[in-house]
């Protein structure tokens, strides 16, 4: 692991984080949503879960950002509109932002490095998902489905 | 594949049972679909029985035990379990093959209820219960199919739950064996307080095994005993057997079912499952348990026999007919004729079937008419069926030779002859062969022989999906006599895990000639006592009973049944009546006496607390009650009905928990 | 020179609170739900930190919860996006402010 690479990395991420969340144009604001989630999947492999990175950019780019950028197109008589911005939601921000970098590094069991590990390989992952997680994916699985259902019901046009 | 069919047995009671919840989601309409699916699970589950019963063919005198930990108490861990033997196989493919006959049946009998579907999943989940309750391996999971069974037999007499009738019938079921399950679960815990164990077989440590009856000790007697409550219970042996003839309120089918597979047969399979600890320490075969099971089965066998001389209704003759079969069945056990016990129970299940399916056909043909002196005649109209339930009566009545029901009788008759104890049951027991052959020789003359009679007049053969099962079981109840004569005894040696060998001598017994001399000359007797029935002679007008024109005080006494029925309304319902009327009583007045002096000194205090409140406390409690609305006011304020607002002092709700926590450490 | 923990969970802490503030400080009701989306990918950052600087167990306990929660959130982002779409079709707005039929 390289500290250019971390700072660099989160510079990003919390820039494309920063934007997405005070830009003003909502379809700005969504691209830069997506570029911050890509900036978290470098994150993932800086630490070595290679994996769990295209997972999220699957999901997160893939799936998630392109439902906000259909929702916006949805809503979009509404978009155009500025609904304002309130400054107490920085204040609260802030101080959760302070209060917890001043427990983190208050902590001192966390300034530690990383151990070397041996890679995480997909079939790890496929072993565990398929033997102790097994229960787990099912359900994770039916709960994708109730949500599918789910949100079709809430979006449903009724018939006069 | 290393697929071991032995391992899996357990599927076998496994495929009714999800064929029912199968059925049970879907529509009321998919009639077709429920009735194949319910034949399919049925036929499955043959299939399956049909390879255990070759599985324990292969290796005799072993058994497959499956045993699994259910759940772990502290340092108790329960365990059940399912085991195959011969007694188990045997069960099963007997269970399996007359429920599959009855479901092929059903399909045609109920074509036109309107609860199609529902009465198919329910008879897949009677039939997986007892699957279930033959191949338990642990007192505690056969009690568990024992009480499904016992749901399923109330759902399915009170099937058509229109009618009073059924509906109190299915009550009298359910509670009627359920206080014989108070004894089989007294029993099943006084058996595990001495041995620790319910399993059956587990690798000697079993509560049938050496190691496990040993502990069981002298308390064999009482355990056996109450477990033998729960078997009358579900057997119908007196005093319990009152539910039984009700039972015929179901559905004929069901009470084929219940009468020839399932529900009865489940008291005699629990008495010669738990056998050894019937025997337990016994002299010479005797023992204070099994004892009482002979005088039990003999009084049950002997009485019901004479019940079903006086019956009208051909189910109930049918029903009084198991009961007294079973009781039979009882006296084999209790003599310590297992094998024959168990025989009978098989040879009865295909005949009872037979017989009752053949009621259902009647019933069926003459548009629902029960009453067997309005019938008459119908051996000309319903050829199939006429000859098919000759079978099954000369099966029943025990005629030698050629059905499979005289040698099981016979072999329970030999039995009990060579018990030392007394001989009194054993001619009790010949008693009770003749009026069988008596009542059924009745029943045949007045439904099939004659002219036609009011309900008769119409009739029409049943389609052919209710006769084919007819003409198998029918079959069945010829051929299976091949592995029961004396001379290849093939089912008795199986049964008890040994060898067989032919030998044509011993075909020939005293007992053979008895038989064949009872039966003869009991329906000789029927033929010249019914022989016109149903017809004016002399001073008998036609539709008084031959029987009844002769003894009419005793015939009156049989057709009430004995007034068991009317004597148990009398004196324990009418003492648990009484009972309930007194704690009524004392609830009203004693009870509610105090309640109201208690009340009534509340009042006084409160009379008192009244005036102290109204002039010391009111004016206090309006502040507070001002402040309390006051207060009420600011917080609906914070109530904005914004989420941002809500989430912002969620944030920082858990900013103030994570600094306390800090601070803390 | 490698980052430590420490490093890792300052970061993640730095994207919570940007996905609170997006969530408290906008009134389109998609930013909130952006904001949400962050801060549960926050608390991935931190399973995924955790899991790496401590004590490596088979299975990658971890590594597993964050592919989860990843699932969940996708659940929740597709049921919440719903319910927008719901919303804005009631009330012809997606301004929460509007929103306000709970008052007290």
């Amino acid at each position: 692991m390289n500290t250019g690479a971390f700072i660099a990395i989160a510079i990003v991420t919390l820039s494309a984080a920063m934007a997405a969340a005070t830009l003003r144009k909502l379809m700005h604001a969504a691209l830069s949503f997506a570029l911050a989630i890509v900036g978290l999947a470098a994150f993932f492999f800086l630490v070595g879960a290679e994996f769990v990175g295209l997972a999220l950019v699957f999901i997160y780019i893939g799936a998630v950002a392109v439902l906000i950028v259909f929702t916006i197109l949805l809503t979009r008589r509404d978009v155009e509109k500025d609904h304002g911005f309130k400054w107490g939601g920085v204040v609260i921000a802030a101080a959760v932002f302070a209060g917890l970098t001043w427990s983190i590094l208050k902590t001192q069991s966390t300034a530690i490095v990383a151990p070397q590990i041996r890679a995480l390989t997909v079939k790890q992952i496929g072993q565990a998902l398929m033997t102790t997680y097994v229960w787990p994916m099912q359900c994770v699985g039916l709960l994708l489905t109730a949500a599918l259902i789910g949100a079709l019901l809430l979006v449903i046009e009724e018939k006069p | 594949m290393n697929f071991r069919f032995g391992n899996y047995f357990w599927f076998i009671p496994a495929a009714p049972f999800a064929v029912s919840l199968v059925i049970l989601s879907l529509s009321n309409t998919r009639r077709k679909a429920a009735a194949a699916l319910a034949v399919a699970g049925q036929a499955l589950a043959l299939v399956m029985s049909i390879m255990a019963f070759a599985k324990t063919l292969q290796m005799p005198d072993s058994r497959i035990v499956a045993n699994f930990t259910w759940f772990t108490f502290g340092n108790q861990t329960l365990r059940l379990g399912f085991v195959l033997d011969p007694l188990a196989a045997a069960m099963l493919v007997m269970v399996t093959f007359v429920g599959l006959c009855i479901f092929v049946f059903s399909v045609g009998y109920m074509a036109d209820d309107k609860n199609f579907t529902r009465f198919f999943a329910y008879l897949s989940f009677f039939a997986g219960a007892m699957l279930g309750l033959v191949i338990a391996n642990s007192l505690l999971l056969l009690f568990m199919f024992w009480e499904l069974v016992g749901l399923a037999s109330y759902l399915l007499i009170g099937f058509w739950i229109e009618r009073p009738a059924a509906a109190e019938a299915a009550k009298k079921a359910f509670i009627t064996t359920r206080i014989g399950d108070m004894g089989f679960f007294l029993g099943m815990l006084w058996l595990y307080n001495r041995s620790g164990t319910l399993l059956f077989y587990d690798r000697g440590n079993g509560c049938l095994e050496a190691a496990g009856l040993a502990t069981v000790g002298a308390s064999a007697t009482f355990i056996a005993l109450l477990i033998f409550c729960g078997a009358a219970g579900k057997s119908g042996q007196f005093p319990l057997h009152v539910w039984l003839p009700d039972a015929m309120e179901g559905p004929t089918p069901v009470s084929a079912l219940i009468h020839a597979a399932t529900m009865v047969a489940a008291g005699v399979f629990l008495v010669a499952r738990v056998y050894p600890i019937f025997s337990l320490g016994a002299i010479n075969g005797v023992t204070p348990s099994l004892t009482v099971v002979v005088w039990i089965g003999v009084t049950t066998a002997l009485m019901a026999a004479l019940i079903a001389v006086a019956q009208a209704d051909i189910k109930r003759i049918l029903a009084y007919s198991t009961v007294s079969q079973l009781g039979l069945m009882m006296v084999s056990l209790g003599v310590g004729g297992v094998a024959a016990g168990i025989m009978h129970l098989l040879a009865h299940g295909f005949f009872k079937a037979l017989l009752f399916l053949g009621a259902g056909s009647v019933i069926h043909g003459c548009n629902g008419e029960q009453d067997i002196r309005k019938m008459g005649g119908l051996r000309r109209v319903m050829p199939v069926t006429f000859a098919t339930y000759a079978v099954g009566m000369m099966a029943l009545s025990g005629v030698p030779i050629f059905f499979s029901g005289g040698w099981t009788k016979e072999e329970i008759l030999q039995v009990t002859a060579h018990w030392p104890q007394s001989h009194v049951p054993y001619y009790l027991a010949l008693a009770g062969v003749v009026l069988t052959a008596l009542y059924m020789t009745r029943q045949m003359i007045y439904v099939f022989f004659g002219e036609s009679r009011s309900a008769s007049a119409h009739a029409h053969e049943s389609p052919r999906v209710m006769t084919m099962p007819l003409i198998v079981l029918a079959l069945c109840a010829i051929f299976f006599s091949l592995v029961l004569t004396p001379a290849w005894p093939w089912l008795d040696a199986y049964l008890i895990g040994e060898g067989v060998r032919f030998d044509l001598a011993r075909l020939i017994q005293p007992m053979l000639f008895i038989s064949l001399v009872l039966v003869g000359s009991s329906v000789a007797l029927g033929v010249w006592i019914y022989g016109k029935a149903g017809v004016p002679d002399g001073n008998r007008t036609a539709d008084v009973d031959p029987f009844e024109y002769v003894q009419p005080v005793l015939f009156r006494f049989l057709a009430h049944k004995m007034w068991i029925d009317e004597l148990y309304q009398r004196t324990l319902i009418a003492f648990s009546w009484m009972c309930a009327r007194l704690s009524d009583w004392m609830d009203r007045f004693v009870w509610d006496g105090l309640v109201r002096g208690f009340g009534a000194f509340g009042q006084v205090f409160g009379i008192f607390t009244a005036r102290v409140d109204e002039r010391g406390i009111n004016a206090g409690v309006d502040e507070t009650a001002a402040g309390a609305r006051g207060l009420g006011r600011l917080l609906s304020a914070a109530h904005s009905g914004q989420i941002q607002t809500y989430l912002g002092a969620i944030a920082v709700g858990m900013l103030a928990l994570l600094l306390l926590y800090a601070w803390l450490a | 020179m490698t980052p430590t923990l420490q490093g890792f969970l300052i970061a993640s802490a730095a994207l919570f609170s940007i996905g609170l503030l997006a969530a408290l400080s906008r009134r389109h009701a998609i930013f909130i739900l952006i904001g949400i989306e962050m801060m549960l990918a926050a608390a991935n950052l931190n399973f995924i930190a955790f899991w790496r600087f401590g004590q490596q167990h088979q299975p990658p306990v971890g590594v597993m919860i964050a592919l989860f929660s990843i699932a969940i959130a996708a659940a929740e982002a597709a049921v919440g996006l719903a319910i927008v779409i719901a919303v804005y079709r009631h009330y012809r707005s997606t301004n929460v402010d509007e929103f306000n039929q709970l008052r007290g």
